[in-house]
């Protein structure tokens, strides 16, 4: 990973704990019984648990606990949205008191346990079994990991040059950046016996008739595709670029921003704040959210947006993009029902425009495995079990975008069931 | 604003809050600081022959990032000259005469007391503190606890110090003992003026588990300390407490041992202490604590009616009780208010695991917790963990059955009610 690269002059948004402050904060903690903080999680960390570790100096035992419900917990730290997870429903809101600042505390925990370098699992006794899985993201990752606990063998299969998926390639780097997700790959890739093999695409490269013979099972763990883009005239300018593609080159390389005054981005979703957000932070004097509907009837979180307002975002709000041209983006308003009204076009000014409205789903990929797709998106039972026997999934590529830790505990689950699978055929 | 002048054992002081004998009256710079920030009185620290201490000499309990809750130290008495101790006394007297200075006194043999007895009244001591309460290092010199824990040499060297002296005597009591009454009666018997307790409880506060020695490290060893501060009020309450409802024992009361606020201070008034004396907290925050006590106790005393402090000492006495003394069929369920609870759901897990498995998760899926009142035996322990105030309330039940204690029961064959939660 370059070092050169323009996530690099973000800060944290939520700067690191301190000793002090990590146990002060944790003393607060009520270590509630049958916790709300851990129903929100979808990992199901024992959070009072790894707190009171922290107040009384166990930090080896609070970062085991984190790790062991998810192993990518040091990434979950800082990319979570806690404040619609563990620390919207902490109790000390329903107190009118400030909640305990999970995320910051899992962060101190696992920063820790990094820093010193302590590792807390080991392989199982090798069962001779394989399992092959596509996509080296946070799905991927924590299902290989589980994996390798039980004593199966893993290879990860990754179209890009390095594992980490969206950890490495977008999460906002005020939240975390690339090199941060590199460790968290090196850390889980440490229990040993992970065959990686990056750059190669399935099923290009690797037929699914291959990996089915090479493999007693299959997890699918590829994420979503390339970003959705409008058919409007102009689209293909220079300056009319998809916002995930426009942030993994931010984070992996240098953007070139250069004679850029003005940006728009046009969304509603978090992906779209991020963006607005990086852009802002990158010295783009003016950036402008565009969306179909109103500020409350966007997707993104409330928090995000907020703080992207605190920035110095702006926003167009109902409005629909009708086509691009040199000067900028051309919009009709819109109606309460989001529908273009005819006869209002205008034209709001940008030097760049990043294009926020979703990703392709990649059901098409899976064609040869003659497995359920609904809409783009991979069927799944709740355990992870695709309708082909052997298959299983988890991650966007199923839940069709959601959070990393979404992902973590999909991957973590679907390896439970195919062990749980292996066994029964043995 | 009520009277709050004080008159315990004879010492007349202009508010019931005296410093205890210890670091913060350890000279006549500190009381009069002291007597300028407020307090009413000053228990000169201990005055004996000179002595060496060691470094360190404090440790404390650190309690969810609050230092000292409970706290001990391993100091002796004075390590100054008695000269200038005597000097600074006179001082601080003539320029605060309408403040108490106690001098507390510890040495061995009568021509001893008879000496410093008389050099202190020299000096103005309105008072006399006999420390017979010291549990570490001068305990092991015969002094001190040594003395507080044999009736009969309390009883002897107090019969001595009432012979000498002209001003009251109070007889300072160690905790360290199993029953504080006969102790209490010896000095009585000795002629005291009054009692003041409790001085610090044997104690080890902690212990260094990464190079194996106990708090406070002295050159890799530790001995034993005195404990004091916040924690140790529930014992010290108690001793106070036994005192004042002992029929035999009929004298003054100054009360210590964990006081750290006017509340505290008006606990242990209601229990019998005429004065209140004070350490830990002073050491922890500084003489300037005096402002709220004197504050906060005439403001308790005008909301209750109080006019002046004999209004209100021991009046809780009456209401301590011996357990055979105790209504049984008394009968109350916790109740918890489901506007106010927040379902953290502390107390399922504490009635689960430390009381009657009573309170369990609402079948209908609210966060609210359910108390199963035909199991409930009132125990309090709910009320205890629960985070909010005023969510969890012990309510009477009607029972149908007349007031019954054991004492009725065993005499009398009173009907007792059935019992609960005994499954």
């Amino acid at each position: 990973m370059t070092a050169d690269r323009s996530e690099s002059v973000f800060e944290d948004y939520k700067p690191a704990y301190d000793a002090q402050q990590a146990v002060t904060e944790a003393n607060r903690c009520l270590f509630c019984y049958d916790a709300p903080c851990i129903k929100a999680c979808p990992t199901g960390i024992d959070i009072p648990g790894f707190i009171r570790k922290i107040a009384t100096d166990n930090l080896r035992g609070s970062a085991r606990t984190i790790l062991e419900s998810n192993v990518l917990g040091m990434s979950c730290a800082r990319v979570c949205p806690v404040e619609v997870l563990c620390v919207g429903d902490c109790v000390y809101n329903e107190l009118g008191l400030p909640p305990i600042q999970i995320g910051r505390l899992q962060r101190y925990s696992t920063d820790v346990a990094y820093e010193r370098g302590w590792t807390f699992f080991q392989a199982g006794p090798d069962t001779g079994r394989s399992v092959g899985i596509i996509g080296g993201g946070p799905a991927g990752l924590a299902c290989a990991h589980r994996l390798r606990r039980f004593g199966h063998r893993v290879t990860i299969y990754e179209k890009r040059s390095a594992l980490g998926g969206l950890n490495a390639t977008g999460v906002a780097p005020y939240k975390m950046r690339g090199d941060r997700a590199a460790d968290e790959v090196d850390q889980v890739l440490a229990i040993g016996g992970i065959e990686v093999r990056t750059g190669v695409e399935i099923p290009g490269d690797v037929s699914w008739t291959d990996l089915q013979r090479a493999h007693d099972a299959l997890f699918l763990g590829f994420g979503l595709g390339s970003d959705t883009m409008l058919d409007l005239p102009g689209k293909d300018a220079d300056n009319v670029v998809g916002a995930v593609e426009w942030i993994e080159r931010m984070k992996r390389g240098r953007v070139d921003l250069g004679g850029i005054r003005s940006a728009v981005v046009l969304g509603g979703g978090n992906t779209a704040i991020d963006v607005v957000r990086e852009l802002l932070g990158l010295g783009v004097p003016s950036v402008t959210l565009a969306y179909r509907g109103t500020e409350v009837q966007m997707s993104g979180y409330e928090h995000e947006w907020s703080a992207a307002k605190d920035a110095g975002a702006r926003a167009a709000w109902r409005v629909a993009p009708v086509g691009y041209e040199g000067a900028g983006v051309k919009v009709l308003e819109c109606d309460a029902a989001k529908a273009p009204i005819a006869g209002t076009e205008h034209t709001i000014p940008a030097d760049l425009v990043l294009v926020a409205i979703g990703q392709s789903k990649l059901g098409s990929l899976v064609q040869g495995l003659e497995l359920d797709v609904d809409h783009g998106r991979i069927v799944t039972d709740a355990t992870g079990a695709t309708s082909r026997p052997g298959v299983f999934a988890g991650g966007d590529g199923g839940n069709g975008g959601k959070e990393v830790v979404n992902a973590v505990a999909e991957g973590r689950d679907a390896a439970v069931a195919i062990h749980a699978w292996l066994q029964g055929r043995s | 604003m009520p009277d709050l002048t004080t008159n315990c054992a004879g010492i007349v002081s202009p508010n019931p809050f005296w410093l205890a004998s210890a670091p913060p009256t350890n000279s006549g710079p500190q009381i009069e600081r002291a007597f300028d920030a407020g307090w009413g009185g000053a228990v000169w620290k201990t005055l004996g022959q000179p002595i060496q201490n060691v470094s360190s000499r404090f440790g404390a309990i650190k309690w969810k990032g609050s230092s000292g809750v409970g706290f001990n130290n391993i100091e002796l008495i004075t390590d100054r000259p008695l000269e200038s101790n005597f000097r600074e006394i006179y001082e601080v007297k003539r320029k605060y005469p309408g403040h108490a200075i106690i001098v507390s006194l510890m040495v061995e043999t009568r021509e001893e007391w008879k000496e410093i007895i008389a050099r202190s009244e020299d000096a103005g001591a309105d008072g006399l503190e006999l420390n017979f309460g010291c549990p570490h290092g001068m305990c092991e010199r015969g002094m001190g606890s040594a003395v507080g824990q044999e009736p009969k040499i309390n009883e002897r060297i107090t019969g001595w110090a009432k012979e000498f002296a002209k001003v009251p005597v109070l007889v300072k009591l160690t905790p360290n003992v199993s029953d504080i009454l006969p102790h209490g009666r010896a000095a009585q018997r000795g002629g005291a003026d009054g009692v003041s307790l409790i001085n610090t409880i044997k104690s080890i506060i902690s212990v260094d588990i990464d190079r194996f020695v106990p708090n406070p490290g002295v050159a890799g060893k530790s001995t034993n300390g005195g404990y004091c501060g916040a924690a140790v009020r529930p014992i010290a309450l108690h001793m106070v407490a036994a005192l004042a409802r002992d029929a035999e024992f009929n004298r003054a009361i100054s009360g210590i041992g964990g006081i750290t606020n006017w509340r505290d201070a008006v606990e242990f008034m209601l229990l019998g202490a005429t004065s209140v004396q004070v350490c830990t907290e002073v050491m922890l925050r500084g003489y300037r604590i005096v402002e709220d006590m004197i504050e906060g106790l005439g403001t308790y005393m005008t909301e209750h009616g109080f006019q002046k402090i004999d209004d209100l000492v021991g009046r809780a006495v009456p209401a301590f009780s011996e357990w055979g003394d105790l209504d049984l069929n008394y009968e109350t369920v916790a109740k918890i208010d489901p506007d106010k609870c927040i379902g953290c759901h502390l107390c399922r897990v504490a009635c689960d695991d430390g009381a009657h498995q009573c309170i369990h998760p609402d079948p209908n899926g609210s966060r609210v917790p359910v108390v199963d009142e035909s199991e409930c035996v009132g125990c309090n322990l709910c009320q205890i963990v629960c985070p909010v105030d005023g969510c969890i309330s012990l309510v009477p039940v009607e029972n149908g059955f007349q007031a019954a204690t054991w004492n009725d029961h065993v005499t009398a064959g009173a009907a007792l009610r059935p019992k609960k939660g005994s499954h």
